[in-house]
């Protein structure tokens, strides 16, 4: 390639336009200005203004969510950089790819205390895959190819590229490298056939196997090939809450999620199983519950990308790493062929089981003591109105268990949510990325009335940018997931957790009237029989956001639910309430 | 591969001399990264964040200018320890792991040591310093100062030889170590 003459502000955009980036969300400072001015002109590179840069890095991770591709947020060095740090931490933990972009002073006032001076690389280095600084114009190409590659591939992560002012200043040449220069970078590895042979061998002699299906099968594009090896071997499956959606809600051998908040079938599933074929899932604390009681009669086959997910938690018995639709593919192979010659299955009982649990114990809610609206009824109407080809981006709490729970997800990128980390305040933000990278759907944030008072800010960006959102806001008046904690198990004080802004409170703020003057629409749904029309007038407007104030019940709580610190056989359906085990396999 | 690193256990950079105590699960790994700024804290950092204690780190360059190597051991059983690998091998900067196993390993710590040496018990100490091979590097009216090389037992058995005649400072390096044979780990990193 030719190279030409340009400022390391000029290459560093250049750089951006040839590693795919098509849309940064940002907002300029001092050390950044340098990049700001060609931003200016970037013929294919869309910058939107943010707010905050805490929203500016959701929307990059929402944006990666929705359409799989590298989300990119900037901002400027010291605080702007710190601003970031919760985003790109939460797109870290639920492998999320990110490239997020600082300014840093000048190269000769690093480590000087210099003013707006913050060691964002010291600081994210727990929290990125990889992260650079870059003092050196020259090196601005190079690094940013990296930076893609590094966030995309294998699991996908967050990566911070940190320029000082001067080094974006300085003339250099621009090159896109065709090298990548990372010899210590190996993300990729081919599934081994022998233990894809194992894994199917302990397949055909289980007689309660179920798959676990985690975000990675979603992140690895592995949906297609992951079906396939599902409907071939007949066994049952569940979804993790990053993994709602990797396979369809409406799947036959769908049991739902597992965990603290799961479904009775799900969890059971996992407890009884004789076998689990987990894929792209890293059993996590709030699927395992008490790791020693967790799944105690089942063999693990751990299918990961990342070996170190590998009997991080659960030993496993055969562990596969690779690519999730490489090894779903091998397995499924595997399968066929094995089958081909002898097939013993018989998986008769265990779908009894299961079955009779599905039906015994289907997710649901009863009428709140209050009165008011419940507020799971309006996530499941949200979820059956607006349909399967909508985008629902949940913030943490009640709100996101309900929105994991009661909606049906039937293709992968459809449900968006802090799972890892579990980031208050992820969802406004996030829908706003969600919706610029698939401006064709539907795309819903559904967000409590706690978490929505941390970003609504950008509201205002998603109005001056014609980026329209339609915000729920589940507004029970409290911190609700907390108080539910506090009702359960600090003998109902609730502590702090009052907000204000519901039924029989002074509304502070009030969510139609913030609506309003962000310019956005706003409405409000106080009683049950107001839900659908509320909800179809809302998809009626398209020029501009909507927020939805459903005022409900302060009373709901998740159920079922695993308590802490216990093990997943002790679910309970609703208060004090455990399953009746009438029957065991 | 297990890996039990000799009689006991150092306290390397740290300076803080542990008790001698033997602990079969110290494991030293060979690290294997790229030369450039930061990587050292990446690696270091790893560890504290994982929860995992380093005994023993040292760190300098290698026949390649473009690859450092660490040297690290870590005081775990042996499930954390694969963990610690795995993590480890997911550092960019981080070119090859190697656990070292003991026996086919050469381990070497750097130790000076100031002894009180007055006219009266110079020549013991300097018995001492012949006995372990170890050298005087500098020497005053009331103390010399002495280097010696070697694995971690002998230096303990140094230091508790020279103990009577008064220590006043120990500094030690990190263990440095190198699998016995012909064979080079960073040439095969370099072809890979």
């Amino acid at each position: 390639m030719t190279s030409s003459r340009v400022t390391g502000a000029q290459s560093l955009i250049q750089s951006l336009e040839h590693a795919g980036a098509d849309v940064v969300f940002g907002l300029p400072g001092g050390a950044i200005l340098p990049t700001y001015d060609p931003l200016m002109d970037a013929a294919h590179l869309r910058h939107i203004l943010v707010r905050h840069e805490q929203g500016a890095g959701h929307a990059a991770s929402g944006y990666a969510h929705a359409t799989g591709e590298v989300g990119v947020c900037m901002a400027t060095s010291g605080p702007g950089a710190t601003n970031l740090i919760t985003a790109i931490a939460d797109a870290q933990m639920d492998s999320i790819p990110l490239v997020a972009i600082t300014g840093q002073v000048g190269s000769s006032f690093i480590g000087t205390d210099a003013f707006q001076e913050a060691d964002i690389v010291g600081m994210t280095m727990p929290v990125t895959k990889h992260n650079f600084l870059v003092t050196d114009a020259a090196d601005i190409p190079m690094t940013i190819k990296q930076a893609f590659h590094i966030a995309s591939t294998g699991r996908p992560g967050a990566v911070l590229v940190d320029v000082t002012k001067d080094a974006q200043q300085a003339m250099t040449d621009f090159v896109w490298p065709d090298e990548l220069g990372l010899p210590g970078y190996r993300p990729s590895p081919r599934p081994h056939q022998r233990q894809i042979r194992e894994a199917i061998s302990l397949l055909l002699q289980a007689k309660r196997p179920v798959f676990l299906l985690g975000g990675g099968v979603i992140r690895g594009r592995a949906s297609e090939q992951v079906r396939e090896l599902v409907d071939l071997s007949g066994a049952p499956f569940v979804t993790t809450l990053m993994g709602r959606g990797a396979l369809p809600d409406s799947h036959p051998a769908q049991l739902g999620m597992p965990g603290m908040h799961g479904s009775v079938a799900a969890v059971s599933a996992l407890q009884r199983a004789d076998l689990i074929i987990a894929i792209g899932a890293r059993f996590d604390d709030r699927v395992t519950g008490r790791l020693d009681s967790f799944a105690p009669h089942a063999a693990v086959v751990h299918c990961d990308i990342d070996a170190a997910e590998i009997s991080k938690n659960r030993t496993a018995d055969v562990p596969i790493v690779g690519e999730a639709r490489d090894i779903a593919a091998g397995l499924a192979a595997e399968l066929r062929e094995r089958l081909a010659e002898r097939d013993d299955r018989d998986y008769e009982a265990w779908w009894s089981f299961l079955s009779n649990l599905r039906e015994s114990y289907p997710l649901g809610w009863t009428q709140t003591a209050d009165g008011f609206t419940a507020p799971q009824k309006v996530i499941q109407r949200l979820g059956e109105i607006s349909g399967p080809e909508s985008i629902f981006v949940s913030g943490v709490g009640q709100h996101q268990m309900w929105s994991a729970q009661f909606i049906d997800y039937e293709r992968p990128n459809s449900w968006i949510n802090s799972g890892g980390l579990g980031t208050m305040g992820y969802s406004v933000p996030a829908a706003m990325g969600a919706k610029v990278g698939a401006p064709d759907r539907t795309v819903w944030a559904i967000d409590g009335d706690g978490c929505f008072q941390m970003t609504n800010q950008e509201l205002a960006t998603c109005v001056i940018n014609e980026i329209p959102i339609k915000v729920a806001v589940i507004n029970n008046s409290s911190l609700g997931m907390v108080r539910q904690w506090q009702n359960l198990f600090y003998d109902q004080r609730y502590s702090h957790t009052d907000l204000n802004t519901g039924h029989g409170t002074r509304r502070i703020p009030d969510f139609v009237k913030l609506a309003d003057a962000y310019g956005c629409a706003g409405l409000r749904c106080e009683r049950d029989e107001d839900i659908d029309a509320t909800i179809e007038k809302a998809m009626e407007i398209d020029d501009r956001p909507v927020v939805v104030d459903f005022t409900v019940s302060a009373d709901a709580m998740v159920w079922p639910m695993v308590p802490t610190g216990v093990s997943n056989d002790e679910i309970q359906i609703a208060q004090g309430m455990t399953p009746e085990w009438e029957r065991d396999i | 591969m297990r890996t039990t690193i000799g009689n006991g256990h150092f306290v390397g950079s740290t300076g803080a001399a542990r008790a001698a105590e033997v602990l079969p699960d110290t494991h030293t790994l060979s690290v294997l990264v790229e030369n450039k700024p930061g990587v050292l804290t990446r690696v270091a950092a790893l560890f504290a964040r994982r929860g995992y204690n380093i005994s023993s780190l040292a760190v300098g360059p290698t026949e390649h200018p473009e690859i450092s190597r660490i040297t690290v051991a870590v005081d775990v059983a042996e499930q954390p320890l694969e963990q610690i690998t795995k993590q480890l091998n997911k550092l960019v900067n981080v070119l090859k792991i190697v656990q070292l196993e003991p026996r086919q390993t050469v381990v070497r710590e750097l130790m000076l040591v100031k002894v009180t040496a007055d006219s009266s018990s110079r020549t013991s100490v300097l018995e001492v310093v012949q006995m372990f091979r170890a050298k005087v590097v500098d020497a005053s009216s009331d103390a010399v100062t002495i280097e010696a090389t070697g694995a971690e037992d002998k230096l303990r058995a140094l230091l508790s030889m020279l103990e009577p005649f008064g220590i006043r400072e120990i500094v030690k390096s990190g263990a440095v170590a190198i699998s016995r044979g012909g064979r080079s780990i960073t040439d095969r990193t370099l072809l890979s």
